[in-house]
């Protein structure tokens, strides 16, 4: 029904519709709809779904009891510090197992390393979900490499393992609390193994464990904090860090 | 994109910076509306809200002041991912327990509302809740939160052309849930 041209201009129509085109891009879709019926109905289903949602969808404002609690909350925690002893470590490293508690996990907080190791097993968890693994597949790291620059402020450093068991299946970029991370993804056999890296100044710290059946081992090293995350056995995953290293 | 560096333990607070408890007060509503859409449960946005506080607090080490709402929500989708997961590895063993909660009542619902808005809502929020969480996410800052492209990729953490194209396929999945679109592809 549509040609192809009108297939390319979906995009910036809707990109029109939704106020991001400079003004030259924008006379090139109006001059596109002045031609073409087909794209000026599909602008006025954009402008009428977006005006339906608008209408139509709830509001969501916090709650009057939330908005309290997160302010008592947040008058008895003055600062990280002091609100990182507020459960003892034992207690929150208990709680962890996702799966476990459910109802205690949703209330008490992770913190520090031990917040960061939840972080990036969720991120594995999160990018074995279908298409989520890989912004860019390729056993070539003088092709993944390259992808990372222009996406990040630091480059992070791509090994070529296929040698050593741990073939290198592509990247992506994943997002973890403050900071934008790499992440590589190699495999062993059926196994994805999600390395992490970002820049960080926690020279010579370390961890390893599992969570929820994942294994992780964490290093940092020149600069760069490293999270290796797989549901590999826990000594082939330190094989892997070995390698890496 | 911009590096925006890891909390540093023992770091001062920058006197020009907001302050944590501004940034989240302020943008509280925009925060639980986020978490309200994305895990679909009050009860769940609630606890998703308070832990991506307590989180804040943590990481505010990395907030270097810019936009207070997009950093905020960030978090909030982030824990929102998590909780999510924890969720769903609990569904596993409570089968059927996600299903009874897309059916809790909304209770923002006001019998002031009219009967055919009713209906518009109803039919349009679970055609929205029946989407991907990516597409979801992508409508929801976008249409309710109206944030642009540049906000919404770095809240989910994705470039701006695939916001751009979870976008257009969120909105012609509800198009077709509509009946307003065409049913080409
Ligand atoms: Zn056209």
């Amino acid at each position: 029904m549509s040609s192809n041209h009108c297939q390319e201009m979906r995009l910036l129509l809707q990109a029109d519709v939704d106020g991001e085109l400079q003004a030259a891009e924008a006379a090139r879709v109006a001059a596109h709809l002045d031609s073409c019926p087909d794209c000026s109905r599909l602008q006025q289903q954009l402008l009428a779904l977006s005006a339906t949602l608008r209408d139509t969808l709830p509001k969501h404002s916090a709650p009057e009891h939330l908005r309290q609690a997160v302010r008592a909350r947040l008058r008895g925690a003055p600062g990280r510090q002091a609100a990182a002893r507020r459960w003892p470590v034992g207690i929150a490293s208990a709680l962890v197992g996702i799966a476990a508690s459910l109802a205690l996990f949703a209330v008490l907080p992770m913190r520090g390393a031990d917040g960061m190791q939840d972080w990036v097993v969720a991120a594995h968890v999160r990018a074995l979900q279908p298409q989520h693994l890989l912004d860019v597949a390729s056993t070539d790291r003088h092709t993944v490499k390259p992808w990372f620059a222009g996406r990040l402020s630091f480059s992070p450093p791509v090994r070529d393992l296929a040698a050593d068991g741990f073939p290198l299946i592509g990247a992506r970029l994943d997002s973890l609390p403050g900071s934008e991370a790499a992440v590589l993804v190699y495999r062993r056999r059926e196994h994805v193994i999600n390395l992490f890296i970002w820049p960080a100044t926690a020279e010579g710290e370390t961890a390893e464990g599992s969570r929820d059946g994942y294994n992780f081992v964490h290093w940092a090293a020149d600069g760069m904090t490293f999270w290796a995350v797989s549901d590999l056995n826990a000594q082939e995953l330190l094989e892997f860090a070995g390698r890496v290293r | 994109m911009k590096w925006r560096g890891r909390p540093q333990p023992g770091r001062r607070e920058d006197a020009a910076r907001p302050e944590f408890e501004d940034v989240v007060l302020t943008h509280l509503d925009a925060a639980y509306g986020l978490a309200r859409w994305l895990v679909r449960d009050p009860n769940l946005a609630e606890d998703v809200v308070q832990e991506a506080v307590l989180r804040g607090i943590n990481y505010f080490a990395s907030f270097r002041g810019e936009d207070g709402r997009a950093w905020l929500m960030r978090i909030v989708r982030n824990t929102a991912y998590t909780m999510l997961a924890a969720r769903q590895q609990a569904g596993r063993i409570e089968a059927g327990d996600s299903d009874a909660v897309l059916d809790v009542p909304d209770p923002d619902d006001g019998p002031e509302l009219a009967l055919s808005r009713q209906d518009d809502a109803a039919r349009l929020e679970r055609a929205l809740a029946a989407l991907p969480i990516e597409l979801r996410e992508c409508l929801v800052l976008k249409e309710i939160e109206e944030l642009s492209y540049k906000e919404i990729a770095h809240i989910t953490g994705v470039p701006i052309g695939t916001v751009m194209s979870r976008l257009w396929r969120a909105r012609r999945a509800l198009m077709v849930a509509e009946g307003a679109a065409d049913d080409e592809q």
